[in-house]
């Protein structure tokens, strides 16, 4: 973890930007989500105060600082309690899909075979298909059974992003499980299941991140994907960006901008961050993208002709050695 | 060595073979997740307006109280013979549906393409050969940021643009009810079938522009940074630097070389993409309104037709399939070395 | 401040002078090349060999200019009597091809796999020289692909249906299309079988003759430098140690490290593996003096401390045998030592290098 910090902190240039800006962008967005009871002014279903109704689409104000919707809720309340069920959902359903699929490639990769060959079949279809389309599926069949609040949503994301764990954890378990039966026969003692953990955890470790932050900023929009089209989250269980804008839509084309503006500036906001969090992560951790930024070679005399004097990035090749 | 390990025929006979384990596996995923529904779909679509005694003779209706292998193999082998059932709330085919409203998604997706293609590639290829300057740092940032924001959120922006600057221009519908109206259908395509009978075709055009460019604009941005990839990667190619240490300038080593090389796996992976534009089409289409099976699958999911949605998702997953294999064959057509 | 050689009356094609090629590195500058001199005139073939990662690759690359970002050259480079590095980068490159041309060590990946090998010739042709008709393109390309041993039946296929020997006799077809007046094989035979690497030699020797062509021939094999060149360099850790006729130098070699380097060529008569001590030093922070020294079982006390210059030092032919090496140069008595100099070095002072 310690080695991880100090790769990070190594990468210089703009890809260290990329991910700082990616992460404070994110960090914000998840204060909002921990505090909003405190930050929001309003309630995410609350649509009068002290007895009065809101106004409906008032403009922005110094009262509504973002406005209200044509529900008569305040825009920048919905903003920030939906920070809250983005974070919730997403934190849910990459929880889900981890626990599903990490055992699932665990499984295939260790009994290979015929079990092998059919999951990672299986696993490559439901990769193949739309997301969003899947995602439609498992809302609508959930529905029914799980209603429709964040814990529904969450679910239905599952399926959509199982098999990308399911695929890293099960090629590294492949790998190793090779090594370690050459190792396992010469090794005294050392049983299988602790090599395993050992390099499989320390490999797999490495890439969730990576995946995990992607996946994240994917389950973001195709649940506001959802709350657009009618599948997702109801107003009255929680605030959900994507249904704002569906809402919106109508009051659009009449040029009322307020309410499309804002929640939609948040979703690209946040999916955006977490795409630079994840992207940055992927320059910094793997090795063969990482490009150091190293001065031009120059010669000790001033009538030598210098090259440009801003220094140049190259690919990493630590051991000095050249042709 | 010599260069016929394989013949073109024979690649593509194999490529279409192998349609059919990727169907049946699609295929059964679909029934799985439709048949593991908590829930029964019969009460669901009844709404509690009919009683268990009427429910019984529905389900009978449906064959959904046989025995779930019958019900496999009956949906495997409609599905071999095209057959998607009929909606159960209102009865239509959904053959018809997807005869009626698949035109409208065609174009849709073609226009984006084109879109993503036109706008896509040049950023690429500029971002590709001016790699790490500041131009290319900014067309990464736009390739990342466009496909972030939700394409429901950019078509609003759009349609809120373009009223502000005239309001005469259409930013709902694939054209004006007069223009449908008239048209006679022969495709089903209405963009053809306005070329073909001389309607209008500008009414129809002006419609599509709008949702293809909110469309295309996602996708552009999986062409840009795809392209920038490649592009780097082929500058990077052995070929590259011998035509370099011919004289070659740099500006055909380039074009000539590094882009052509790397537009080969740009082509293969943006037709792979057509799963992605299915899943944008959707919101695409109800954002705009457009008739197409993206609204129809909506509509059907908020009516609980179970029917209905099993018989277009089971369209898309076809598409999916036949169109991944499409590409394989035109790839196979452009690159010499590849052959089985 | 070229060396012209003695019995040399033509302008060497190429003259280097104190050239050197740094790359751009974490730890400071990459010293691949670093102060190497050598000329080659019109029609001869020069050898370069060395261990891998002594920057004989380097070299050749940094002749033509085909170096990466961040990397430097210094010193002095004649072309046809030009000095490149005064030019500006534009100028500098407007030689590649015409003038200087270059073969390289993989000929699987050279060639660019969706354009015909008809096109590559036409695409070289029309770039140095434009006003050719398509039937000259044509021609001259046919001529060239003849002398190569390429069938004008092939002329119209792609790199892929090619074999790999093949394919690097159609690069040096390629390459010496244009004429240019000298040219850079860097490793050309290294990837092949050795039957297609005696055809490609004997190519090579072809083209000298029919064209006149100037050669620099980069490889570390030794047998090929003494079947197909005239003259030979030994390169070491950016330097390089001893220049001269190439029977000369394998019949006689002058430096402890071409010495070794020679024993330990493996043939017929081999009873045993000869092989030297250590390994090639880093070349962010050489080590002082004569780079060999940490290796040299001949190495006396200033080797360590200075830099020995070159010095011609032993035959007749081509003008001599430049070494740069203490020892041999106290063997031909003009080397200047003290007493405390020409000391053994001390045999420690070796196994501790052995980590560099």
């Amino acid at each position: 973890m310690l080695r991880l910090a100090r790769r990070l902190w190594g990468t210089k240039g703009l890809a260290r930007w990329i991910l700082l800006i990616g992460i404070v962008i994110t960090a914000i967005f998840v204060i909002l989500a921990i505090f909003a009871p405190w930050i929001a002014p309003y309630g995410f279903a609350q649509n009068r105060v002290d007895g009065a109704k809101f106004v409906k689409l008032a403009h922005p104000s110094g009262e509504h600082w973002l406005g209200t919707n044509d529900q008569f809720y305040d825009i920048w309340s919905r903003v920030i309690w939906g920070a809250r069920t983005a974070l919730e959902v997403i934190l849910l359903s990459v929880f889900f899909s981890l626990i599903v699929g990490v055992p699932l490639g665990l499984l295939s990769g260790y009994a290979g075979r015929a079990t092998d060959k059919l999951l990672v079949f299986v696993m490559d279809a439901l990769y193949a298909f739309p997301s969003l389309l899947l995602a439609i599926v498992m809302a609508f069949l959930l529905n029914a059974k799980v209603g429709n609040g964040v814990v529904a949503a969450a679910l239905s994301l599952t399926v959509v992003y199982i098999p990308q764990y399911f695929r890293v954890v099960r090629n590294t378990t492949v790998s190793v499980r090779e090594a370690t039966f050459v190792e396992a026969a010469r090794a005294l003692g050392a049983g299988p299941v602790t090599i395993m953990r050992r390099y499989l955890f320390g490999n797999v470790v490495q890439s969730v991140p990576v995946i995990g932050t992607l996946n994240a900023a994917d389950a973001l929009g195709t649940l506001a994907s959802l709350g657009f089209l009618g599948l997702g989250i109801q107003p009255t269980e929680a605030s959900e960006w994507g249904y704002d804008l569906n809402r919106a839509l109508d009051d659009a084309q009449a040029g009322t901008w307020w309410p499309a503006l804002f929640p939609g500036l948040a979703i690209v906001l946040l999916i955006t961050a977490l795409t630079f969090v994840g992207e940055g992560l992927n320059e910094s951790l793997n090795p063969a993208l990482v490009r150091r930024r190293v001065k031009p070679a120059r010669f000790d005399r001033e009538d030598v002709p210098v090259l440009a004097g801003d220094e140049v990035e190259v690919p990493d090749l630590s051991g000095g050695g050249t042709r | 060595m010599s260069s016929s390990r394989g013949s073109l025929p024979h690649y593509i006979a194999i490529r279409i073979l192998l349609i059919i384990p990727m169907m049946l596996v699609l295929l059964t995923l679909v029934f799985i997740l439709l048949r593991v529904a908590p829930g029964d779909p019969v009460s669901a679509a009844a709404g509690g307006k009919l009683n268990e005694h009427e429910l019984d003779l529905r389900r009978h209706a449906l064959g959904l109280d046989r025995p779930l292998i019958v019900q496999y193999g009956d949906y495997l082998w409609d599905a071999v013979r095209l057959k998607f059932g009929n909606a159960m709330s209102d009865g239509t085919p959904v053959t018809t549906l997807i005869r009626d409203h698949g035109g409208a998604t065609l174009t849709l997706t073609v226009g984006a393409f084109i879109v993503a293609i036109a706008l896509g590639i040049p950023l690429g290829r500029y971002a590709g050969r001016y790699r790490d300057s500041a131009a290319d740092a900014g067309i990464r940032l736009f390739g990342i940021v466009v496909y972030a924001a939700p394409i429901f959120w950019v078509g609003i922006l759009l349609i809120m643009a373009v009223n502000a600057i005239d309001r005469s221009w259409p930013t709902s519908g694939i054209a004006s009810p007069v223009t449908i109206y008239e048209v006679p259908t022969h495709t089903h395509i209405l963009l053809l079938d306005s070329l073909i009978a001389q309607y209008d075709v500008v009414d129809v055009l002006q419609h599509h522009v709008l949702p293809c460019l909110a469309l295309g604009l996602m996708l552009s941005g999986i062409v840009t940074r795809l392209t920038r990839v490649n592009v780097v990667q082929a500058l990077k190619g052995d070929y590259v630097e011998a035509a370099r240490a011919r004289g070659i300038p740099e500006s055909r080593v380039v074009r000539k070389h590094a882009f052509r090389n790397a537009l080969v796996p740009v082509i293969t992976v943006i037709g792979l993409q057509v799963a992605i534009t299915l899943s944008g089409a959707v919101l695409t289409e109800n954002t705009f309104n457009w008739p197409g099976l993206g609204t129809d699958l909506v509509n059907y999911v908020l009516a609980r037709d179970y029917v209905a949605v099993q018989g277009l998702v089971t369209f898309f997953a076809f598409i999916v399939v036949v169109v991944s294999v499409v590409v394989d064959i035109v790839n196979a057509l452009v690159d010499p070395r590849v052959r089985y | 401040m070229t060396m012209l050689q003695k019995g040399m009356p033509k302008e060497p094609v190429i003259a280097a002078e104190d050239l050197r090629v740094w790359y751009a590195g974490p730890a400071g500058p990459v010293r691949a090349v670093d102060g190497v001199s050598f000329e080659v005139a019109k029609g001869e073939i020069l050898g370069l060999v060395g261990e891998s990662g002594c920057g004989k690759s380097t070299l050749g690359r940094g002749l033509l200019g085909l170096l990466p970002d961040g990397a430097a050259r210094d010193g002095s480079l004649l072309v046809g009597g030009r000095d490149v590095l005064a030019m500006s980068p534009k100028e500098a490159r407007r030689l590649r091809g015409g003038e200087l041309g270059m073969i390289f060590q993989e000929p699987l990946t050279r060639l660019n796999p969706l354009m015909r090998i008809s096109d590559h010739f036409a695409e070289t042709l029309k770039v140095h020289e434009p006003r050719l008709s398509r039937k000259e393109i044509e021609r001259r390309a046919l001529e060239a692909l003849r002398v190569v041993g390429i069938p004008p039946t092939r002329f119209r296929a792609y790199p892929h249906e090619f074999s790999g020997g093949m394919r690097q006799r159609i690069m040096i077809a390629l390459t010496l299309v244009v004429r240019p007046a000298f040219v850079v094989a860097d490793e050309p035979t290294t990837a092949l079988d050795v039957l297609v690497e005696a055809q490609i030699i004997r190519n090579l020797h072809e083209l000298r003759s029919e064209f006149d062509t100037a050669m620099l021939l980069i490889t570390h094999n030794l047998g090929i430098v003494a079947e197909a060149c005239d003259r030979v360099a030994v390169m070491y850790a950016g330097r390089i140690l001893e220049i001269g006729d190439a029977r000369e130098v394998f019949a006689n070699p002058q430096h402890s490290y071409t010495r070794e380097l020679l024993r330990s060529v493996i043939s017929l008569e081999t009873d045993g593996l000869h092989y030297i001590d250590g390994a090639p030093p880093d070349l962010v922070a050489p080590p002082s003096g004569c780079r060999f020294h940490p290796r040299c079982p001949d190495a006396m006390v200033v080797c360590a401390q200075r830099s020995p210059e070159e010095k011609v030092v032993a035959g007749t032919a081509g003008g001599g045998t430049r070494v740069a090496c203490w020892a041999a140069e106290r063997r031909a008595g003009v080397a200047d030592l003290g007493p405390e100099e020409s000391r053994p070095l001390e045999r420690e002072a070796i196994s501790v290098a052995d980590e560099a």
